[in-house]
């Protein structure tokens, strides 16, 4: 085996890989038996070089059969995921090492002063729980209505939160680095709020198909050849903003072209006519007058008793009642 | 307004501890699929490696269409493949008029593409066609020899590419604690080997030996190959290196894992290396003898009444207390 060692192999123990750079075939093979039979050949040869080196470590004796370590491998292979990036220290980690806190064990059994037991630091049956307290002594500082029982729980409630916050804090933290624990994931509730303080409102099918066409309708072509989405409805309004009279009329009532001419006609006129009475802008006109004057005399007449106030409204009012009906029936 | 989600029990996070990056990684697994149309030759090399790398794979049966490795767009549904069954070498295999039996290997690094060979299949022979004693074929999961001669291997680039993909591909699982410096082979379980041999500039012929070991003088048995399982010339077509940033950070090795604390074992400054042994209760009273009763021993028993009848009258037996 060493006589033939002249050629070059390098041999990679911690894969078990033997390669053989310097052989090359002089002419094309000639048959495929031939080429399979000398590369097993070859691959006979570096094998048995892997096994001298293999089996000439040092190795253990177990009951499966001889034990053999190792060693690491030579040729590097690329990772398949990054390396994990250490988890940056949170802030009471900060805190702590800043005032030289350390960190003490604690026990799970400890001695209760109530009851003169031993009982477990956290869980059920546990030391200095809340619910166990008979008495609370009241302190000058008290309010009388206040519950101090329940103050106590709120305050409890309170400092979970903050404790929650601070949780979530640090986790974000560890997050902008790429360092967040691979169990726990981040995901957002609800989009962020710009601009008010009012919460997004939830836009209703109606008004997300509103907005869908009026998005649709901003392409060049007004969303007809845009791709619908399963289920999705065409659009109610088709884009026809224009009639036009059908060329060829049938047998109905009047002539439509006589009719549209017409209306034309009429509104043309009215616009620019004096003589025709317009009666709601009539109407309008004069309510407004009204209301004008009565506001005036109010503040005129305010000085004045209130018992005579009402029969001048009164009159007045008769006068304008007759007024109004001429007018009317002048058309 | 973020939410903290984590696993709701055990099982889910012993998962998902297991897909988290680590210092020193464990062997990669392995996804099989194949694309639009495949051929008989393709199907079988697929399910032949398949069974070479059973633990270790992944098979998908379905049909693709949309996945194209080497376009820019056609890889989104292999990094999703990859992700969702935590692999990161596939092998995608297509047929078309262009690329008849076409295998792409490829490797992913963070769940992004890392880097594709594309190689064609010719003379494939299955596992089926070989003929040996049975008694010799290799066990599933047994850590393979590998080989790799010719000097195409250096000198081409795509064959150099094609052999660090063939390693990673090929290589058995287990290998954290060998990459740490502490796995142990047991040399009673080496059965198979892989050869591939350069045998032109583009053209790698790759075949499957179980290995017989035979008693030499020395403690070195001497190897004899057998061909065994598949064989198949691979014609290198195209291939892609990766990024060069991206290379740089995935061949980054962990710099010192941290020593493991061993139980039990504690430092003295006096006494230096202090160990604990926790001896359990030995329950003295309650052991059972080896030594049966006098009286229950049967051969005494038979040989005396033998004796009896043999000599003079009987003397009076003990009764069995059965």
């Amino acid at each position: 085996m060493t006589g033939m060692d002249t050629q070059e192999h390098q041999i990679d123990l911690g894969h078990l890989m033997a390669f053989d750079p310097l052989h090359h075939f002089p002419s094309p093979p000639t048959s495929r038996e031939e080429l399979v039979k000398e590369c097993l050949q070859k691959g006979t040869v570096l094998v048995q070089l892997i096994a001298d080196a293999l089996f000439n470590l040092p190795s253990t004796e177990d009951i499966d059969g001889p034990l053999v370590k190792l060693p690491p491998p030579m040729t590097r292979l690329p990772r398949e995921k990054h390396l994990p990036k250490p988890k940056p220290p949170t802030k009471w980690e900060l805190f702590a090492k800043a005032k030289g806190i350390k960190n003490r064990k604690k026990d799970k059994i400890v001695y209760d002063e109530q009851t003169g037991t031993w009982k477990r630091r956290h869980g059920y049956d546990r030391v200095n729980d809340d619910k166990d307290i008979p008495i609370i002594e009241a302190k000058m500082t008290d309010e009388p209505g206040e519950d101090p029982f329940v103050k106590r729980q709120a305050e409890k409630k309170k400092r979970v939160e903050k404790h929650e916050k601070n949780r979530l804090q640090n986790l974000k933290q560890a997050a902008k680095v790429g360092a967040l624990p691979s169990h726990i994931q981040l995901a957002a509730t609800a989009l962020p709020i710009t601009g008010t303080q009012a919460a997004p409102k939830k836009a209703s099918k109606n008004e997300l198909q509103d907005i869908a066409s009026m998005a649709a309708a901003a392409t060049a072509s007004g969303g007809k050849f845009d791709k619908k989405l399963v289920g999705e409805k065409p659009e109610k309004h088709k884009g026809k903003y224009r009639k036009f009279l059908p060329v060829v009329e049938g047998t109905g009532i009047g002539s439509q072209e006589k009719q549209q001419t017409e209306k034309v006609l009429n509104r043309l006129i009215s616009k620019n006519s004096h003589e025709i009475l317009n009666v709601d802008k009539a109407i309008n006109m004069y309510n407004v007058k009204k209301e004008k004057k009565r506001k005036n005399q109010r503040g005129k007449d305010s000085s004045t008793s209130s018992k005579l106030k009402p029969k001048k409204q009164l009159q007045k009012k008769s006068l304008k009642k007759g007024g109004s009906s001429k007018k009317g029936k002048s058309k | 307004m973020l939410k903290i989600k984590t696993p709701k029990s055990g099982k889910a996070k012993r998962e998902i501890e297991k897909r988290a990056p680590k210092l020193v990684e464990s062997g990669k697994k392995t996804l099989i699929l194949q694309g639009t149309k495949t051929s008989n030759v393709l199907n079988a090399v697929l399910t032949e490696i398949y069974h070479l790398k059973k633990d270790s794979a992944v098979r998908y049966t379905r049909k693709n269409e949309n996945i194209r490795p080497f376009e820019s767009g056609g890889e989104t549904s292999l990094e999703f493949f990859s992700l969702k069954t935590d692999c990161s070498i596939f092998v995608f295999g297509s047929h078309s008029k262009k690329r008849p039996d076409n295998l792409v290997i490829g490797r992913t690094y963070d769940h992004h593409i890392y880097d594709l060979v594309e190689v064609g299949v010719e003379n494939f022979k299955s596992m089926e066609s070989f003929t040996y004693d049975k008694k010799l074929s290799p066990k599933v999961g047994s850590k393979p020899f590998i080989a790799f001669i010719g000097e195409g291997f250096e000198s081409v680039d795509e064959l150099k590419h094609l052999k660090e993909v063939l390693l990673d591909l090929l290589r058995g699982e287990k290998q954290d604690l060998i990459d740490a410096g502490c796995g142990n082979l047991n040399l009673a379980g080496l059965d198979h080997a892989y050869i591939c041999t350069a045998v032109s500039s583009n053209r790698v012929f790759f075949t499957h030996c179980a290995m017989r070991l035979k008693k030499s003088g020395t403690i070195v048995p001497r190897m004899e190959l057998v061909e065994v399982g598949p064989s198949m010339d691979l014609v290198v077509r195209r291939h892609r290196l990766p990024n060069d940033s991206v290379r740089k950070e995935a061949m980054k090795t962990a710099k010192e894992q941290p020593k493991k604390k061993v139980k039990n074992v504690s430092q003295d400054v006096i006494q230096g290396k202090v160990g604990k042994i926790y001896v359990p209760d030995q329950q003295v009273g309650s052991v059972a003898l080896p030594y049966k009763a006098k009286g229950l021993k049967r051969e005494r028993r038979e040989a005396k009444m033998k004796h009896e009848t043999n000599d003079r009258a009987p003397k009076k037996q003990k009764e069995n207390s059965e």
